[in-house]
């Protein structure tokens, strides 16, 4: 699993830090979002899914 | 329907549950559909959900332009109201934007979650003190999301009565006339002044400090016409729309005994059971407007450069292309990619403090009053009058 995060897009939701902590974090000064991990493991798999899912600014990409 | 009849929006809301028949009957046979507005203006209504979103997020399309369609003759309403010194597109919205977002973060909202919570156990005391049947929307609903905001602007709790008070005045007003609403505006902007000034003299920890101190991404400070709006932006885009929420959240879980009790049973599902309430909405208002600046493609048809856009976010959301069993709550649903709250760079900066508030609201009475119902049937709940926001005027509650 890889995942890629565009900040540019990003709106600071924060939807993908409820989704899946462990990887998405968002930044002090502005919300925007972090990766905390690219390559996480497949235990996480659902959860990063989700997140990209329900992400309002489609700024996170899956690939598996 | 064919491409010459003419449709008059908004349409009418039916009640509190179900939502108006053109919707589907849109969605299905004419997804990009000529409509006239209150004002006479013409416009072009998406009611799929993949059409919605792709305006929604496109970065070029602003909410208002000269040019653009009006929505009534003499007014304006929540969300296109003029935000002097806030720029509403382009890079300065984004810089302006990333200002205030860092407020909003999952993480600020599980340190604020103890302080709201106490704040509805607060308002269910005072509901529960003062007897049934009682109205939840002005028990719960109505000083809430005010009295969070206060907390996010640093108005002390001695001056929430008048926040409150500011607050209600302009909110009824909106559906006035255009003299009435400037008053109640000028008003509201005077008092935010005077809250910026004592700030400025001595500043706390709070969202409007940090704005007078701080500065965006180019280095720029705010300017005091942009401090005032966007601390009057927060209140007016963040009060009405959460009251309104609160009440129709609980008018559709009370709706069905079974979905009480399904949450009764399973307080875990607190979180999944609030998004289905947004997605399932059919009192959610007027929808979002977007002036398409340049001839757009959408995947249902051509939108002309010019053209006045207004996105159904509700419709979208019983769209049975994405949705599962769309015309059915399920109070599981997830992912749900409703677009209650927007898409791309305008969506609503206030949406995790919202859905906070919201799983509060739910947790807490849940927790504190399990033999909750509605007074009135659901589909007898009367309805708000507005042109721009829907929601219930009351939402009568015994336990
Ligand atoms: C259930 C409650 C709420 C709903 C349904 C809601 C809905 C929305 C929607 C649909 C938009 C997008 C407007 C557009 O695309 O043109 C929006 C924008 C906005 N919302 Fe909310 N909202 C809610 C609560 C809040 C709260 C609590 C706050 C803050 C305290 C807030 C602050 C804002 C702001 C500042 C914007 C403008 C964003 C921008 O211009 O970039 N909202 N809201
Ligand atoms: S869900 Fe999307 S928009 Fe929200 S913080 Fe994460 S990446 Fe940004």
């Amino acid at each position: 699993m890889k995942i890629i995060v565009d900040q540019d897009k990003c709106v600071a939701s924060g939807q993908c830090v409820t989704a899946a902590a462990d990887v998405f974090d968002q930044r002090d000064e502005d919300g925007i979002v972090v990766l905390l991990t690219d390559n996480p493991s497949e235990d996480l798999a659902a959860d990063v899914h989700q997140a990209a899912a329900v992400c309002p600014a489609l700024a996170i990409v899956v690939e598996d | 329907m064919t491409q010459g009849d003419q449709i008059d929006y908004p349409i009418p809301p039916i009640d509190a549950i179900e939502p108006p028949p053109e919707w589907e009957r849109l969605r299905q046979q004419c997804p990009v559909a000529h409509v006239r507005l209150p004002s006479g203006d013409q416009a072009a209504l998406l009611t799929r959900y993949d059409d919605v979103r792709q305006v929604l997020s496109d970065p070029r399309f602003a909410r208002s332009a000269d040019g653009a369609a009006r929505v009534s003759a003499e007014g304006t309403g929540v969300f296109d109201r003029r935000r002097p010194g806030v720029p509403q597109s382009g890079d300065g919205h984004q810089r302006w934007r990333r200002m205030i977002t860092k407020w909003f973060t999952a993480k600020r909202m599980a340190a604020l979650r103890p302080a709201i919570e106490a704040m509805a156990d607060q308002l269910v005391d005072d509901m529960v003190e003062r007897g049934r049947p009682a109205d939840l929307k002005a028990n719960l609903g109505f000083p809430l999301p005010v009295w969070v905001i206060c907390e996010l602007l640093g108005v002390p709790a001695s001056d929430r009565e008048r926040f409150s008070y500011c607050s209600d005045t302009f909110l009824n007003l909106s559906r006035y006339s255009a003299a009435d609403m400037e008053a109640a505006h000028t008003e509201f902007a005077a008092y935010m002044a005077g809250h910026i000034e004592a700030k400025r003299a001595d500043p706390g920890t709070d969202l409007l400090s940090d704005l007078i101190t701080g500065t965006d991404s180019a280095g720029e400070r705010l300017s005091d016409d942009a401090l005032v709006s966007t601390g009057m932006g927060l209140l007016i885009a963040g009060h009405e729309t959460t009251t309104n929420m609160i009440g129709k959240m609980m008018a559709m879980l009370l709706a069905d005994r079974e979905r009480w009790e399904q949450l009764l049973a399973d307080p875990a599902l607190v979180r999944t059971a609030v998004e289905e309430t947004l997605r399932y909405d059919a009192n959610a208002g007027f929808g979002m407007i977007r002036y398409v600046s340049e001839e757009l493609e959408l995947a249902d048809g051509v939108l002309p450069a010019g053209t006045t856009a207004v996105c159904s976010m509700a419709s979208a959301n019983r769209d049975e292309r994405i949705f599962d069993d769309a015309g059915e709550m399920d109070l599981t649903r997830s992912p749900n990619v409703h677009l209650a709250f927007g898409a791309g760079p305008h969506s609503c900066i206030g949406q995790s403090l919202a859905r906070t508030e919201l799983q509060v609201v739910l947790e807490v009475l849940l927790r504190r009053l399990p033999t909750l119902e509605l007074a009135v049937p659901a589909a007898e709940l009367p309805l708000v009058e507005g042109l721009l926001v829907g929601g219930l005027r009351e939402v009568r509650v015994i336990w």
